[in-house]
């Protein structure tokens, strides 16, 4: 193999693999570190750079980085990333504020956002710094989208969503609350700079079967939510079904729940290992005694003198046919009674109010054609992100659109190709401090992943914003935080300096090294100390050495960043660097490598 | 600052016939320099262990005193071990063996200990051809007490001060060779692939195995004007015979071309192959091995590889004549029969 190139950032950036994973690219292991420290205003901040809403995305965050975390592959169990997270933003000193300042005068151009989401939220938060006028058109009376009127507030409190979105407003977004917009025709007619499109996954979707329209306590999913939030909705009868398993369903039925609903059950066609709700959302809800019903699948609404008394299921099991596909068998019908169904089985995009004869072409299932990275329409200066992109994703991956949409209108209101994107740059930096000694905790600590305390059943359904989730205490914190491998203090190779001692492949715990002859990549994987099976993981190879000409190869699989082969090597070819991605918002530049 | 090697492993690491893995025949982490050739040593006893299904509690790890004689810390941790004074190793050894002939015996020594102020112990360990595995880890100074030449150091060698080695240097092998050694071997810590078969065989052998091994000691003697320095032994490094060990369970399996190698069978089955590298070499024929070894010396190269080997010697338990049985395993009243048995014993000497 060619020797690694290691001044590509994406090298490094790919071993840590919760920030690889992670929409934004936030920087888990400093962050991590920060809170170890005790600073934990300096780790709020630092995740707010990529992140944007800390403390909700502490309570909330879909946590893509989890599954990712390499402490998954050494016990099985990740680093509890976002619950970290969590520790930072309440423990900060909310008194201090590292917003960058906002110019005084603003440099002339006007941009339009649609919906008061995450999405558009981050623009703002790129865009207004830079001296751009942003004005948002909320068709609601609040701002944070499905943020505020979806995620229950016992999984979210307000004040701390409204913290975070303040933040942005008070840079002097101009939000239109109660302005739905029902042209964008007459929207850009108004000649607006760039027009940025946040407005969500706005429907519910619908199960069409017999009885869906002969009853008023059928309710769709995501809008009796927002009714509940909006206080229009605060009962619900004692028996509700809840049809659908993902997240929304979770959420319908946790907060029937705290409702009144005291039989409440999530029916569900397929069997637990399809679910798609998060395993956490769905062990929180089990914890609340919901029943959840497998292989279930509705067939009619069940009315008494036009009243619902129940739903009909029939009973199926699955089978993955030979093309892999999952095939059901029915074996009859159950009749299960209730007072209210809610249906959380989805959510749709809609956009009646985009004319289609204004340069935006429309593809498959009715959905505006949008460059994935650019999120420009085929219209020049409008702009798509979050869920009205591509369909329901999750608050990071709105946050994410909205930096580089951010970019985008920048460099559109520059009057530069959009499609020039400013590079990734990073910055490594010896940790070393002495002989065996390191500026990060190195050694490997065995301690499990920490427990999330819940408050107790009772105490919780008292009122529908009792949070659940307690939080870490000091304890629990100092303890995770350990768990964390550092996996950005890099191991960085000098291949001259090796003498061949073989004293680094010795030592590494988890036999992540090897000196050998160089070869193709497949089957220098399979001559490794420990081959290397994992191909989602890169393996480095250096340089030929000098004394046999062979190589150093390591598999980054496991490596645990433990820094004993730098502390074993005696000339110092092996050494821990700290890799920082630098990562450029909308107005700057791109990033120099300093390696 | 880490004081012991994490214990988070290679979900993927393999397991010997014992379902134990190389790891379960560590020891403590080395406290001595970094890229000390005795650590790689060190790491191929592991692997030898390992290879070879031999529990730790059964091995036997013996040593003097010096960086070399400190390994034995390092590895099998489970086994049982004695410190013994400088240069007295191969004493303690054979009260050890004549004990217990049942454990595996594995001796640590430097070119200090064994060469300077151990000399005459080790070579009656050769002559009594004790059953051990018997290690020379020869770096050419005393690395302990900060890198005086050792009796190894070859004549014009430069200190690490820059002043010169002016004696004669003692080579392991040719003495064994006149000793009557019954296995001999050099190898290099830096070539695991040479050194790890060699260890193997060296365990198994009936007798005394002495493996002189060139270990270079990074802080004293690895500099540009050593003769015992990674670079050095690799540029006049001569690998004359490659061995191979093939234990029992494989001997099946393995088929080989009879016509380019000599096979010598070991006393539990297993073989040692030897595949030539270059001119004709007889690792059994001892004059031989020693006129070639001494002449390829005066050309400046460093022979290496299983040198010599002659399995069926009598080790010390036979040519005493001693029971089969470890000692330890003899009811006590049979092994010390009393005074009066004793005063019967001195009387048939008149
Ligand atoms: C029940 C539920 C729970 C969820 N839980 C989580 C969670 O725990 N973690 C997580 O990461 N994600 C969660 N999500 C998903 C997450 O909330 C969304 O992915 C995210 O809010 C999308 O952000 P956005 O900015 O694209 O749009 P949205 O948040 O949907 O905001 C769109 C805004 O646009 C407004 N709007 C729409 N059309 C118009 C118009 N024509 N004119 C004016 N305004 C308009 C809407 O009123 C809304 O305020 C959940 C979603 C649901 C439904
Ligand atoms: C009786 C006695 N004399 C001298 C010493 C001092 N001493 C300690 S180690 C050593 C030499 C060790 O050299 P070597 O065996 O080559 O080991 P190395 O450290 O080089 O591995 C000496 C002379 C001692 N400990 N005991
Ligand atoms: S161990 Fe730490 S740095 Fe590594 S992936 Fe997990 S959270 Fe990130
Ligand atoms: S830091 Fe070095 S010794 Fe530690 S696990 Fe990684 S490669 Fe192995
Ligand atoms: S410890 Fe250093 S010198 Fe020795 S093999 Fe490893 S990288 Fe090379
Ligand atoms: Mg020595």
């Amino acid at each position: 193999m060619e020797p690694t190139d290691v001044t590509n950032p994406d090298y490094y950036h790919k071993v840590v693999d919760c920030q690889w994973g992670c929409p934004a690219h936030t920087n888990v292991p400093e962050y991590i570190r920060l809170i170890a420290q005790g600073r934990f205003t300096d780790s709020y901040w630092l995740n707010r750079e990529s992140n944007v809403f800390p403390g909700v995305l502490g309570r909330t965050c879909d946590r893509p980085c989890e599954p990712a975390c390499r402490r998954t592959r050494i016990d099985g169990k990740p680093v509890a990333i976002c619950r970290l997270k969590r520790v930072a933003a309440d423990l900060r000193d909310p008194t201090e504020s590292r917003l960058p300042e906002i110019p005084k005068v603003g440099n002339g151009k006007r941009i339009a956002l649609v919906g008061a989401g995450p999405a558009s939220l981050t623009v703002c938060n790129d865009l207004m710094p830079l001296g751009y006028e942003c004005v948002i058109f909320e068709q609601l009376s609040k701002p944070g989208g499905l943020m505020r009127t979806n995620i229950p507030a016992f999984r979210l409190p307000g004040n701390v969503l409204d913290e975070e979105i303040d933040m942005i407003l008070d840079m002097g977004v101009d939000v239109r609350y109660s302005t739905p917009i029902a042209s964008l025709k007459a929207l850009l007619d108004e000649g607006w700079d760039a027009v940025f499109i946040g407005s969500g996954a706005p429907k519910g979707k619908n199960l069409e079967i017999p009885g869906r329209y002969d009853s008023d306590r059928v309710h769709i999913g995501i809008e009796w939510l927002e009714s509940v939030h909006f206080e229009h909705i605060d009962s619900i009868g004692e028996r509700v079904l809840v049809i659908g398993v993902g997240n929304t369903a979770m959420d319908c039925c946790r907060t029937a729940k705290r409702l009144g609903g005291k039989d409440v059950r999530v029916m569900a066609r397929k069997s637990k290992e399809y679910f798609k709700a998060s395993e956490w959302e769905l062990a929180d809800t089990e914890e609340e005694l919901v029943e959840i019903m497998e292989n279930h699948s509705p067939t009619r609404f069940i009315l008494e003198d036009g009243k619902l008394v129940g739903m009909e299921f029939e009973l199926v099991t699955w089978h993955e046919g030979s093309d892999g596909r999952l095939r059901s068998q029915a074996h009859g019908t159950v009749e299960i009674p209730c007072d209210d169904v809610i249906l959380a089985i989805g959510q749709d995009n809609a956009f009646p109010w985009i004319e289609r004869d204004i340069g935006i072409e429309f593809g498959d299932w009715e959905m505006p054609v949008v460059d994935r990275t650019t999120f420009q329409t085929t219209r020049d200066g409008v702009f798509v992100g979050g869920d009205a992109a591509w369909g329901p994703e999750n608050i990071i991956w709105a946050v994410e659109h909205g930096h580089q949409a951010a970019i985008s209108i920048h460099s559109h209101c520059q009057r530069m190709p959009v499609t020039d994107r400013p590079a990734h740059g990073m910055n490594l930096i010896s940790q070393k401090m002495g002989m065996r000694e390191w500026s990060y905790s190195n050694d490997y600590n065995p301690a499990e992943r920490a427990r999330m305390t819940h408050i107790d059943l009772r105490e919780r359904f008292r009122e529908l914003a009792v949070e659940v989730e307690l939080g870490f205490d000091p304890e629990q914190t100092a303890r995770e935080v350990e768990r964390c491998l550092n996996c950005d203090i890099q191991t960085h190779f000098i291949d001259y300096l090796c003498i061949e001692c073989d004293a680094c492949i010795d030592i590494c715990p988890v036999d992540c090294l090897t000196i050998i002859g160089n070869g193709g990549e497949v089957e220098l994987r399979a001559r490794l100390t420990v081959p290397a099976e994992n191909l989602e993981q890169d393996i480095y190879v250096s340089g030929a050495l000098p004394q046999t000409g062979r190589v150093m190869v390591k598999d980054e699989d496991l490596c645990v960043h433990c820094g004993l082969c730098a502390e074993r090597c005696p000339t110092a070819a092996w050494d821990m660097r700290r890799f920082e991605l630098i990562i450029p918002y909308a107005g700057q530049a791109s990033c120099a490598v300093h390696a | 600052m880490i004081q012991a090697k994490p214990k988070v492993r290679h979900p993927g690491l393999q397991k010997n016939a014992l379902g134990l893995t190389r790891r379960d025949y560590e020891g403590s982490m080395s406290t001595l320099c970094a890229g000390c050739g005795h650590d790689s040593i060190t790491a191929a006893v592991i692997q030898a262990f390992f290879d070879l299904d031999i529990p730790p509690h059964r091995a036997v790890k013996l040593s003097g005193i010096g960086c070399s004689s400190k390994t034995p810390t390092y590895f099998l941790g489970e086994a049982h071990g004695f410190n013994g004074v400088h240069g007295r190793m191969p004493a303690i050894a054979t009260g050890a063996n004549a004990a217990n002939r049942e454990m595996v015996y594995i001796g640590v020594s430097g070119d200090g200990d064994s060469l300077s102020i151990g000399l005459g112990h080790l070579c009656h360990a050769v002559r009594r051809n004790l059953d051990m595995l018997y290690l020379i880890e020869n770096n050419g100074v005393y690395g302990l007490t900060k890198g005086q030449f050792s009796a190894s150091a070859d004549v014009g060698s430069l200190s690490k001060r820059g002043e010169p080695n002016l004696q004669r240097p003692i080579d392991p092998v040719l003495m064994a060779l006149t000793l009557g050694a019954s296995f001999v071997a050099r190898s290099f810590s830096g070539d695991r692939r040479q050194l790890l078969p060699i260890l193997k065989a060296g365990l198994v052998h009936k007798g005394f195995a002495l493996v002189d091994i060139i270990s270079p000691c990074v802080t004293f003697n690895d500099h540009e004007s050593s003769t015992k320095s990674y670079m050095h032994t690799r540029e006049r490094y001569l690998e004359v015979v490659s061995a191979d060990f093939v234990p029992p369970a494989k001997r099946i399996e393995t088929d080989y071309d009879v016509g380019t190698t000599t096979t010598v069978t070991m006393h539990d089955g297993s073989l040692v192959r030897f595949r030539k590298v270059g001119e004709e070499y007889d690792p059994t024929d001892r004059a031989a091995a020693y006129r070639y070894i001494s002449g390829k010396q005066a050309e400046g190269e460093v022979v290496t590889g299983l040198l010599f080997i002659e399995e069926g010697c009598c080790d010390m338990h036979e040519v005493a004549g001693t029971v089969d049985q470890p000692l330890t395993q003899i009811p006590f009243d049979q092994l010390v029969p009393g005074s009066e048995a004793l005063s019967d014993l001195m009387r048939s000497f008149r």
